[in-house]
């Protein structure tokens, strides 16, 4: 089952795809979920998309990205590929058993829950809503904004899958989980997966999200993931973006912090042709940590756009927001950074900073760091640079006998660095630091698919 | 080795070299000293291939070849080193790294094999030892947080590493105490050898009582207003730049 959304007013097809196919869309789903569905939609029909008009979403034309006749999908299609033959992993000390979406599906369709150490789960969201149902409820939808986001609200209105990953109270997993989105169609599609994460107290995890296109079709993606992260509970968040230039994605995390928690994540965009991360997190208690970082590499066309809103809700907690880019050719970025500080939010440590590098005269940058304060007993900085590369430092490296392509470079790694380095895990580190540099060099756009596939 | 004839250089317009002559043979060390603004540091960095730098006139010869056809990199593999007065810093690049890369292009440009890890270790050792630099600078980024002398210190050992035919050091002696000194006068003098040169750029006579030079020479306003042996920096010292000012102006 699809339709096709090429119309100008796509919010009207959204509308009649709902009301069309609400048998396929709810059949299956619990009534709890339908409901939540249902609620969704009549918010999505006050909000529908947002246009330049919306200060959020300014420097990114979201409108237009759905006029390309592009199909939505009710069901899983039937598409063969051998993951084998795609993932030879030689990356030690990450999870061996990969889990994969395939167009916003789970790919394992002959089991869709997996147990992990220490009794955590791990699988299909959809089977998770009926095998978990009270897990889910207390947390779907709990985190994500359907209020002031149309984008969301359209995805909580066509939840059917994604992944869905429980860690229990006190539970270590010790080796990364590596989830890969994959995107493979020799259709045009637009997908829209849905992921809830719960770490419970004193829990600990890393995760390791891979965006790839295994297919030269257009692809456009919304989606949704909310972390709950409870009390105490420690959580990496590593996300690699390597999509083909023909793709888009708009991407909306919500995390939630208790008490003491600490999340650090890197979002590193390597390639697509349209990227546009909406990164929220919620400080909902005292003495919490979180680190936001992002890295992006551009070219051609390309165009990213991070949107990063930090929420002090709690006394003593501390933020870091680093976003660092190098921009080359005519690719255009943005980057949107806010922390908000509020008015019980004593004792905070708020830091955030946007640096970018452009390459050509071409390219261009729009930053646009703020900070908005209700406390009075707190400690916050933010900045932001747009600059070229450092000719001082250019002209020393190829003194020493360096020639000018290979400085450049060595100075975009190290640019990039910074953020590489904040990387807790050393195998992916590693392997993102080799990616960096054959990204800047313009040679990783050979290698298609993941990272992992280390042929 | 090197033959400097009728430079003339400005930048965004200003000339600040107004008519250069020097030739250098295997074997010598040239000492070349000056007021501030006389255009010391603009010679050392035209020679270098500082692209800011607009050569008006005149020309360079290199070991038979025109310098000016030659880009930074190139002339840095063809044995041109430079001492910078400020070393840069650059953040996030290793001084293993940097070393690394910049030895091994310098071997590709001269049809060489690239090093093998070990052996680019041991020789990092080795040269280490010579200018007593801290055995954790190797993991630091390039110069940064490296004190004044540490820096200066640092660009002797790039010195040592890259083995140049022929040597510019820009005031590698100004900002330094005489402990410092001494180690950078003393790495100099050990890489000195019949087959290389070297060009020290100084403001003070200090450095030539470890440094014996074979030759001084005083640039003022653009230009050699004197040439001698090493007791035309002793007289320099004695009667200071101002005497030199007066005999340019009457002569």
């Amino acid at each position: 089952m699809s339709v096709e959304t090429t119309d100008i007013d796509v919010k009207d097809k959204f509308v009649e795809l709902y009301n069309n196919n609400q048998d396929i869309l709810k059949k299956g789903a619990p009534d709890y979920i339908n409901q939540i569905r249902d609620e969704a939609f009549q918010k999505f029909k006050k909000l529908g998309l947002p246009d330049k008009k919306n200060e959020d979403y300014k420097y990114t034309d979201i409108k237009s990205l759905f006029n390309n006749g592009l199909k939505t999908f009710l069901s899983p299609k039937d598409i063969e590929f051998n993951v084998d033959d795609i993932f030879k992993c030689d990356v030690p000390d990450l999870n061996t058993e990969v889990i994969i979406l395939l167009n916003g599906w789970y790919y394992n369709r002959e089991k869709q829950l997996a147990e992990l150490p220490g009794g955590a789960v791990i699988g299909s969201f959809q089977k998770a809503t009926e095998e978990y149902p009270e897990l889910v409820k207390k947390h779907f939808n709990q985190y994500a904004d359907n209020e002031k986001e149309g984008l969301v609200a359209l995805n909580t209105a066509f939840v059917k899958d994604g992944i869905f990953l429980y860690v229990p109270k006190g539970a270590v997993i010790e080796k990364p989980i590596q989830i890969i989105n994959l995107l493979m169609d020799d259709e045009n599609d637009f997908t829209q997966h849905r992921n809830l994460f719960i770490f419970e107290e004193n829990s600990q995890a890393s995760l390791v999200v891979c965006d790839h296109t295994l297919s030269t079709s257009n692809f456009l993606t919304n989606s949704v993931s909310e972390f709950f992260v409870d009390k105490n509970a420690s959580l990496d968040f590593s996300r690699i973006q390597n999509e083909h230039n023909g793709s888009k994605q708009v991407s909306h995390l919500y995390f939630y912090q208790e008490k003491d928690s600490r999340i650090n994540t890197n979002t590193i965009s390597l390639h697509g042709g349209l990227i546009r991360n909406n990164i929220n997190v919620l400080l909902n208690g005292e003495g919490c940590e979180n680190n936001t970082l992002g890295l992006y590499l551009t070219d051609k066309g390309q165009h990213i756009d991070n949107h990063v809103f930090i929420d002090h809700a709690k006394p003593n907690c501390t933020s870091n927001q680093l976003f660092k880019g190098v921009l080359d050719d005519y690719a255009t970025g943005a980057f949107n950074g806010k922390v908000l500080v509020r008015e019980d939010a004593q004792k905070t440590q708020a830091y955030q900073a946007n640096n970018n590098i452009l390459l050509t005269d071409d390219a261009t940058i729009n930053t646009k760091p703020t900070l908005i304060i209700y406390a009075d007993d707190v400690k916050c900085s933010h900045g932001a640079t747009v600059g070229q590369l450092d000719m001082d430092a250019l002209f020393y490296l190829r003194s020493r006998g360096i020639n000018e392509k290979e400085a450049k470079l060595l100075l975009m790694y190290a640019f990039a660095h910074e953020v590489i380095k904040k990387i807790k895990i050393p195998a992916l580190q590693e392997r993102i630091h080799e990616l960096v540099d054959k990204r800047l060099r313009g040679e990783l756009s050979r290698c298609n698919f993941c990272y992992m596939n280390c042929k | 080795m090197l033959s400097i004839k009728n430079l003339h250089a400005s930048i965004e317009g200003k000339e600040i070299l107004k008519g250069i002559n020097l030739d250098i043979k295997k074997g010598e060390i040239h000492a070349i000293m000056g007021p501030n603004g006389s255009g010391k540091s603009t010679l050392a960095s035209v020679l270098a291939g500082r692209e800011m730098f607009e050569v008006t006139q005149g020309e360079i010869i290199y070991e038979g070849k025109n310098l000016f056809d030659l880009s930074p990199e190139e002339r840095a593999s063809e044995g041109i080193f430079l001492g910078f007065q400020y070393p840069i810093e650059i953040p996030g690049v290793s001084m293993v790294n940097f070393m690394k890369t910049a030895v091994n292009e310098q071997r590709k440009h001269r049809g060489l094999e690239p090093m093998s890890s070990s052996d680019f270790l041991k020789l990092m050792r080795e040269k280490k030892e010579l200018v007593e630099l801290d055995a954790g600078l190797a993991n630091r980024s390039v110069n940064e947080g490296f004190s004044g002398g540490e820096k200066k210190r640092n660009e002797i050992f790039q010195m040592a590493m890259l083995e140049p035919k022929l040597s510019i050091l820009d005031e590698t002696d100004s900002g330094l105490d005489i402990d410092a000194l001494r180690v950078v006068a003393n790495g100099v003098n050990k890489l000195k050898s019949p087959e290389n040169a070297a060009i020290v750029i100084t403001h003070y006579q200090r450095l030539l009582d470890y440094i014996i030079p074979d030759f001084v020479h005083v640039l003022y306003d653009g230009k050699i207003v004197k040439s001698g042996d090493k007791n035309l920096a002793l007289e320099l010292e004695e009667k200071g730049y101002d005497w030199l000012k007066k005999s340019v102006v009457t002569s």
